[in-house]
């Protein structure tokens, strides 16, 4: 519990209405979209809505030695917003302002509350689009999808959260405002500060404004579905696009447990006995190019064997995506935990990772299935397990140490997008080593010395 | 007596329901609570969270706390809507609410209104002295169809929004059921076919009118109409409120009733009152082995109107002439329990002379949540202020509507931040059109 005049303190800066301490209140703000954490409530919640505000808050939190855990809407899925060490949750819902929307300079300026679908329609009318899509762009905020760099199903094509966010206005730990990049193309003046911001998932900094890159809006799509009978056709397959030069918007891949799971689930039609499923959409601004590519993609599927089906309609493209939107509710139907993992390999190695994927689940004994974006070599090994039965909760943490084991092996990384935070910050040194390690802390102790930021995330808090 | 038990009797029941839940907040996407809130409180899924530590032992259930965070949703099921994992929120809102009513009983103002609910002809009486008295609490407007609150009753009640702006529904001294025969038969040729009507509450006493045109729909589309007088409220307003008991006494009038009429339909012309015919007499009866295959029976035989125009019979097409511009908002319990939002638009557009012009987001919530508005005032007024601009952009000069509740909310809201647009039930569009082909064929003959 904090004392009562550190929330008086508080209540005197953000005013009485945006300070929540009711045990309702710290409940709602215990948790966030991750598995199998157990949940912890904070001592308070703020909501401010200026930046200066923020510099207050931290300067308390500071002087107090109270921890900050900055929170967008709290949909991660690492356990980024979890206040671990209690302290103050820092909502930003209520600075949820677009600022500004400046087209002639492809652009817009936002407040971090700002909710990512909600860019995209004030940019629409403009004919441009603020392309990161993580599954929760109806609910996730820009600040949240900063810290936490989430990707999405068009990063083959489009980038990630990184390669769209041109400036910042952050509150640094001691309290000062820094701002830096811009709207210009080229900036090479001092360090890439956006870059170590983004994805430093509120460890380093707490992000009050952005400025993104809009791009135009890609005019054609064409949709189309191949259903598989071996992996290696599917994998052949995602190859020989690439190869054919051709680079889809989206290029999802489901394996065999997925589809057969989908299919009892929603009743569409998908072949019970085929090994692998990719949806594929390629866009463009061009119709010609468009065409050309959903033809050279045709090809190829039809080369390795595929079943292939195409949308000639908005309907039938809805259709093709029924199987790919209902990949995860269809799992997570099974049972009443699951565990989305985001282990990612290079993208030649997809084959080999879906089929390890498949071996771990039947070396555990647990139901798992693969889905997710084989263009960038993301894949999405899902388990569905039951919270209350111990034992298969103990060989789902062995399977997933096996997965991060097998993607590191293969050349690949422990998370393509969903971050580190406490759900995987033991596995930091076996991907970065010990230097690695040591280079997180020196970053994290020059900025954040006594661990205020999001403590217990990233870097492990010292021992004291 | 009653030998069912269901999750409105034990709130372990609710464990499974809540097991679902992936926190993922989607549901955050679609929340009119949160959207006007911007906390977490708000959101389901945070309720189902809290629901959790009820369960877990964490947090009481008569925590002033946590009820006062069951109160605050609208039970409009938009979340259920954009759930991936389908969790049925609606059960475990009235789970909760039904257990924090055995565990503390009703608040006594709840209590006596429901008391009066059960007992149709308390009710009734009630709600004609409530019309007699009406202009001594409220002034009427200019036309006799509105009502607003008197100087010092507006004082009293503007924190809940009954300030001099507010406009209600005058209730009306005879009631619907009362202005009609418990048969009304169709003229001149012989009926294609009978139907049972439940009025429900709002239709017989605040919208008369409204039921009368939708009467008079079916008569001249050649069907019986069989309206009995012994039908009570559906039961929905109660058990939102948690009152199991009066829900179940109510349902078992109802169907009782209904089984008398001898027909093979039941037609409403609210979501609210349909939703409970269709599902959650259904769900409080599962359990019982007299009413529980009744509820069933009628569940599948109840249509909402435009759904029983449109695809039980054919509908015969309207020829009168209405010169208006029509927007149509989707209610929740019409759309998101009945699935009904096709039927009334094809109605609408199949009448000469009516534009219709579609909304953004038409089945965005209101902010009514019966009696919600009553009890968060401020926040129904900020969900119910972004309808009103959605509504405004359309131009329309008509709001359309299928449920009573949503009449009465933006009846208040297009008063005050609106521009003045009228709001009908979509029945009495039809209605009007079928009246002035009439007067046309007259005056041609």
């Amino acid at each position: 519990m904090l004392e009562k005049t550190i929330i008086e303190q508080l209540e005197a800066v953000a005013g009485k209405e945006n300070v929540l301490t009711g045990k309702v209140d710290l409940v709602a703000y215990s948790y966030d979209a991750t598995a199998d954490l157990p949940r912890q409530v904070p001592d308070v919640i703020v909501l401010p809505t200026s930046s200066e505000m923020v510099q207050q808050i931290v300067n308390l939190a500071r002087t107090n030695k109270i921890a900050i855990y900055p929170r967008g809407a709290g949909t991660n899925l690492s356990g980024g917003t979890v206040p671990l060490k209690k302290g103050i949750v820092l909502s930003f819902q209520k600075m949820n302002k677009i600022l500004e929307v400046d087209a002639a300079n492809l652009s817009a300026v936002v407040q971090p509350g700002v909710v990512i679908a909600a860019l995209n329609s004030a940019v629409a009318p403009h004919g441009l689009i603020y392309p990161p899509d993580p599954g929760t762009v109806a609910t996730a905020t820009m600040g949240g999808s900063a810290a936490e760099n989430s990707g999405g199903l068009r990063g083959l094509k489009y980038g990630v959260t990184k390669n769209y966010i041109m400036g910042m206005e952050v509150v640094l730990a001691n309290g000062e405002k820094v701002r830096f990049g811009g709207k210009t193309v080229k900036n090479v003046t001092a360090y890439d500060f956006s870059n170590l911001f983004v994805g430093s998932e509120g460890t380093l900094g707490i992000i009050t404004e952005l400025t993104a890159k809009l791009i135009p809006a890609p005019k054609f799509r064409r949709t189309m579905m191949g259903v598989f009978k071996t992996l290696a056709d599917a994998g052949n397959t995602v190859a020989g696009i690439i190869a054919a030069q051709v680079i889809p918007a989206t290029l999802e891949v489901m394996d065999r447990m997925t589809i057969r799971t989908v299919e009892d689930f929603a009743h569409i039609g998908l072949p019970t006995d085929a090994e692998a499923l990719l949806l594929i959409e390629v866009d463009g601004v061009s119709e010609d190019v468009v065409r050309a590519e959903a033809e050279a993609v045709m090809q190829v599927v039809t080369a390795n064997n595929g079943d292939l089906k195409t949308a000639e309609t908005d309907q039938e493209r809805d259709q093709l995506w029924t199987a790919r939107r209902n990949a995860l509710p269809a799992l997570a139907s099974l049972n009443n935990t699951v565990v989305l993992e985001d282990a990612t390999v290079p993208r030649s190695r997809i084959t080999d990772m879906l089929i390890a994927c498949e071996a771990i689940g039947k070396k555990y004994n647990l139901t798992l299935g693969t889905f997710g974006h084989a263009g960038d070599g993301n894949l999405h090994p899902t388990i569905l397990c039951d919270k209350n039965n111990q034992d298969e909760m103990g060989r789902m943490h062995k399977a997933v140490d096996e997965i991060f084991q097998v993607a590191l092996s293969f050349g690949g990384t422990l998370s393509g997008e969903h971050g580190i935070g406490v759900a995987k910050m033991k596995y930091l040194g076996d991907e970065l080593g010990q230097s690695g390690l040591n280079l997180m802390r020196s970053i994290k102790e020059s900025l954040d010395p006594e661990y205020v930021l999001n403590p217990g995330k990233m870097v492990p808090l010292r021992e004291v | 007596m009653a030998v069912t038990k269901t999750y409105h009797d034990d709130l372990a029941i609710i464990r499974e329901e809540l097991d679902k839940c992936m926190k993922c907040g989607n549901c955050m996407a679609v929340c009119p609570v949160y959207g006007a809130d911007k906390v977490e409180t708000a959101v389901t899924r945070s309720k189902i969270t809290v629901a959790e530590a009820v369960l877990d032992g964490e947090l009481e259930l008569d925590d002033p706390q946590v009820s006062e965070m069951l109160f605050n949703c609208l039970v409009c099921k938009s979340c259920m809507t954009n759930c991936p994992t389908k969790v049925n929120f609606d059960r475990i809102m009235l789970a909760l609410r039904a257990a924090l009513v055995r565990k503390n009983g009703l608040p006594w103002l709840k209590r006596m209104i429901f008391s009066t609910i059960k007992h149709p002809k308390l009710f009734d009486a009630g709600l004609r002295v409530g019309a007699a008295m009406q202009s001594l609490v409220f002034r009427g407007d200019k036309s006799g169809k509105a009502i607003s609150p008197r100087s010092p009753f507006a004082l009293v009640g503007s924190g809940i929004g009954f300030d001099a702006e507010r406009q209600l529904p005058g209730l009306n001294v005879t009631p619907l059921r009362e202005r009609v025969p418990t048969v009304v038969k169709v003229n001149r040729t012989a009926a294609k076919m009978k139907v049972a009507f439940f009025t429900g509450d709002s239709l017989n006493y605040f919208y008369p009118d409204a039921g009368m045109d939708l009467i008079e729909v079916l008569t001249a589309n050649d069907i019986e109409v069989h309206i009995p007088k012994e039908q009570s409220c559906c039961g929905v307003p109660v058990l939102v409120h948690g009152d199991i008991d009066t829900v179940r006494t109510l349902a078992r009038n109802n169907l009782d009733t209904f089984d008398k009429t001898g027909c093979e339909y039941l037609i409403t012309g609210c979501g609210s009152c349909g939703g409970a015919w269709q599902h959650d007499y259904t769900e409080i009866m599962a359990a019982d082995p007299v009413y529980g295959p009744k509820a069933e029976y009628w569940a599948k035989r109840t249509y909402d109107i435009s759904t029983f125009l449109t695809r039980v019979i054919a509908i015969r097409p309207p020829k009168g002439r209405v010169e208006r511009v029509v927007t149509y908002h989707d209610s929740c319990h019409l759309k998101k329990t009945m699935k009904v939002f096709a039927e009334p638009r094809e109605i609408l557009k199949s009448i000469p002379g009516i534009t219709f012009k579609e909304m953004t987001a038409p089945d965005t919530c209101c902010g009514s949540g019966g009696s919600y508005v009553l009890s968060h005032y401020d926040t129904s007024s900020t969900i119910g202020r972004k309808k009103i601009e959605d509504i405004n952009r359309t131009k329309a000069d008509t709001v359309s509507v299928g449920c009573p509740a949503c009449m009465m909310q933006l009846f208040d809201n297009v008063h005050r931040s609106g521009e003045q647009q009228e709001v009908v039930h979509y029945i009495s569009l039809l209605a009007e059109s079928y009246r002035r082909e009439q007067v046309s064929s007259s005056v041609s003959r």
